[in-house]
């Protein structure tokens, strides 16, 4: 009896405490960049969110082992939200108060979350490949940063590629293409211009969604056994795309004829599968798995041989982790770049870093300095062009390894910027907000 | 001593039936609703509001709605996550479809849409008991998720199936700092609880009851088990409706199906049997145990490391979170299967004879 009572006390009163210790939030430290970072090491996604979590965090160790930012060495807490929505944003309430420089969720969930909430607190939101695609338009949407590439990217290129494959656009008449999609915003977000291009070119496209978290296909290729499209387009993310190759394996459909999108191309979708797998094509965000670049063996001289590294070291290079990497240096440079207005060797606030990242201008040869050479391409942002540049390559798994194509594709300029305005100006319109002018701009 | 009714004398039968007969409870309860309205809002800074208040308000709603299904009807639901769903997506529309519709309108109407939802999904309860209607009220869960996710009207053709909703305001009073956005919140809970309690001590409540502790015996004494069932469906439901109504236009402001899987449907029922089934604070404790622990945990945890000397990872903490939690509920479950609303019981019956227990 008395331990009971005992042991309810303490357990009521650890209850209690909390209010008490959740509110000794923000220790500002004013000498460093803090850089926020949302991770899922947990949970469903977590094979394909910890390669990227550690390309991330090892990034911003290496700027520290390299001196930093012009001096300012950063600083960074992650915090797990195991790719749920609402602890996303309570990750988000709990960094942004230690003065946080950007956010990335790799969540389009909770990208749309926080797409509201960004221009009330001025943190610019990088979502490097991912999130709305209509927030290319940065005179609408201040403070996102789709930069490399958005999913209108994803899927204009991805036809792009299947008609070089077939010979031309206008073989593209009379075909089936069928999209196999993750059932939530990311997997939704290229439906618009993949209609788009359906009308353009005549082909049919048919729209097949897999519920969360996506090991339940059978459906899904049952109906594409039936109906022989020509092309599957696979919008997965996690062990969704292990199971659809699988899948594609046991109805026979060819894994030749499947491309997936750069969420759906990496290590982890296919090692399951192995030879399963082979030839199974996937979209690139500029870069594949980059064991031989520079920046890599950069990263395991500096970083890992030292014992900081913060994943397993056979990692390092990997698609996804490459992907965690270059969205953390784009946004290193963005602060780099806001020095050069606001002052070298300051720490830059959320404010200052989005005039950074409006105006990044990464030519080859910068590139090449920083390690980056092979992997990525020029990127240049603007005011009225948060992403930067659209280059896809197209990478095919080989049964062991990813290979990427010679070519270099870019999303049709006059189709995107027309779809991105319509949907930018629709979203202005809902939320009554003014779009800058070129001239406010220039301030 | 400080805690005892003695010279409280009721000479009215209106003294005699008021929701707090103890002076003492009173001035409690108001204390602490003055103290929310009052000192809250000046204490607290935006993390808390925005993470920790805001979300424990609106889900100790939705646990008042299901506690009175469950807890007081005896009808268990799974279908939680689902009236949510109704009336986040029903407030939504009518918000936007309609021009000028006041905010709380929109609000009360989503919750009324998912009252009658709750009503044809209660058909079933009044020939399926106990698990098997937990079962049939998982359907209404499947079917909204597959409604919101499919039919293109219901999110106003949003190409991602996500939608949104910004510029909350009531009578000119422009809800955005999220000092006001509790306020908001506060207002609704406290003006539901008050309803809440009301009902369950009258007639309606005393027929769900009736019906919970058995219901052939509820038939033979003239409760009309059909009415009962279904009141107590479409009540439960309008609260859970109000509350997701909430949830997506203060809490979240852009929100997705996901947001009510049936994940949120556990959850609430989870909030009801640890907080105390039948109780209408036992929706509150449960929602603070199961909204504020995991965020404590997730916390508290990598300080504790720092403190003792040595680095957790975040994986580390997150798995150790689920254990800690888990162990939790099965430890309060064993101690005090009545729910944590049970402990605070036991401490005024103890306080009351306090310091002569004997």
């Amino acid at each position: 009896m008395k331990f009971r009572a005992l042991a309810l006390a303490a357990a009521v009163s650890a209850v209690g405490l909390t209010s008490a210790t959740v509110s000794t939030a923000a220790f500002a430290q004013a000498k460093e960049q803090f850089f926020p970072v949302l991770v899922y090491r947990t949970g469903a996604y977590a094979a394909n969110g910890n390669p990227w979590a550690n390309g991330y965090v090892d990034y911003l160790k290496l700027v520290n082992a390299k001196g930093g930012v012009n001096g300012v060495k950063i600083s960074f807490e992650e915090c797990e939200f195991g790719y749920a929505t609402d602890r996303g944003v309570e990750c988000y309430e709990r960094l942004k108060g230690k003065g946080a420089t950007v956010f990335q969720p790799l969540s389009t969930g909770v990208t749309f979350a926080l797409t509201d909430k960004a221009p009330v607190d001025k943190i610019p939101l990088v979502t490097a490949g991912y999130g709305r695609s209509e927030s290319q338009d940065g005179s609408v949407f201040n403070w996102n940063f789709p930069l490399l590439g958005t999913y209108w990217v994803g899927a204009d290129v991805a036809i792009q590629h299947i008609a070089k494959q077939a010979g031309g656009l206008d073989k593209l008449k009379g075909k089936k293409i069928a999209l196999v999609y993750h059932d939530s915003p990311f997997g939704k977000e290229p439906i618009p211009l993949l209609q788009e291009r359906a009308k353009m070119h005549g082909f049919e496209l048919m729209l097949l969604p897999v519920a969360h978290p996506g090991v339940e296909q059978k459906a899904t290729w049952l109906q594409i056994r039936q109906a022989r499209p020509d092309n599957v387009l696979l919008w997965g993310w996690g062990v969704m795309n292990s199971t659809a190759l699988k899948e594609a394996q046991a109805t026979g459909f060819a894994r030749e004829k499947m491309l997936g999108i750069w969420w759906a191309g990496a290590e982890p979708d296919v090692k399951d599968v192995g030879a399963g797998a082979k030839g199974y094509a996937a979209l690139t965000l500029q870069h594949s798995a980059e064991p031989n670049s520079k920046v890599v063996k950069d990263m395991l001289e500096m970083v890992h041989a030292k014992g900081q590294g913060t994943g397993p070291k056979e990692e390092v290079g990997s698609v996804l982790y490459m992907r965690g990497l270059i969205s953390s240096m784009v946004a290193v440079e963005g602060v780099r770049k806001a020095q050069e207005r606001y002052g070298k060797g300051k720490v830059m606030t959320g404010e200052q870093t989005r005039w950074g990242l409006e105006n990044i201008n990464l030519d080859q040869k910068t590139l090449d300095g920083m390690g980056f050479a092979g992997v990525m391409r020029p990127v240049q942002t603007s005011c009225l062009d948060h992403m930067g540049s659209s280059w896809v390559r197209i990478q095919t798994w080989d049964g062991t390894k990813w290979t990427p194509g010679a070519d270099w594709y870019q999303a049709d300029e006059k189709l995107l910027r027309g779809m991105v305005l319509n949907a930018s100006r629709k979203y202005a319109e809902e939320k009554k907000i003014t779009p800058r002018t070129p001239e406010q701009c220039k301030q | 001593m400080l805690y005892r009714e003695n010279g409280q004398f009721k000479t009215t039968y209106a003294a005699d039936q008021q929701i707090f007969t103890i002076a003492q409870d009173k001035w409690f309860v108001l204390g602490v609703v003055a103290f929310a309205f009052l000192a809250v809002p000046m204490l607290a800074d935006e993390y808390m509001f925005r993470a920790i208040l805001i979300p424990f308000l609106i889900l100790s709603l939705a646990a008042l709605g299901v506690n009175l299904l469950v807890g007081y009807c005896g009808q268990i639901t799974l279908g939680a996550g689902a009236f949510m769903a109704v009336g986040a997506y029903a407030a939504y529309n009518f918000l936007i479809r309609i021009d000028g519709m006041p905010l709380i309108g929109a609000l009360l109407l989503g919750g009324l849409t998912s009252a009658g939802m709750g009503i044809l999904f209660g058909i079933p309860s009044l020939r399926v008991r106990g698990l098997y209607l937990a079962v049939a009220t998982l359907a209404a869960q499947f079917f909204c998720d597959w409604a919101f996710l499919r039919i293109k009207w219901f999110t106003n053709d949003s190409s991602s199936g996500s939608v949104s909703v910004s510029d909350l305001s009531v009578f000119g009073w422009v809800i955005d700092a999220p000092a006001e956005k509790y306020l908001f919140c506060l207002g609704f809970i406290v003006a539901f609880a008050v309803i809440a309690k009301n009902m369950t001590r009258a007639t309606i409540g005393r027929q769900w009851m009736a019906i919970r502790d058995m219901d052939v015996a509820a038939e033979v004494i003239g409760i009309r088990p059909m009415y009962a069932k279904l009141s107590a469906f479409a009540v439960s439901s309008f609260f859970v409706g109000v509350a997701g109504a909430l949830w997506g236009f203060v809490h979240l402001g852009s929100w997705e199906p996901a947001a009510f899987s049936v994940d949120r449907s556990f959850q609430l029922l989870f909030m009801v049997i640890i907080g105390g089934l039948g109780s209408i604070l036992g929706s509150f404790v449960g929602a603070a145990f199961i909204v504020i622990l995991p965020i404590f945990l997730n916390q508290f945890l990598p300080a504790l490391g720092n403190l003792l000397g040595f680095h957790i990872s975040t994986a580390a903490v997150s798995h150790a979170e689920l254990i800690i939690f888990g162990s939790l509920i099965v430890f309060f479950l064993i101690v005090e299967p009545h729910g944590l609303a049970r402990l605070w019981a036991i401490a005024k019956e103890k306080l009351r004879l306090w310091p002569f227990p004997h």
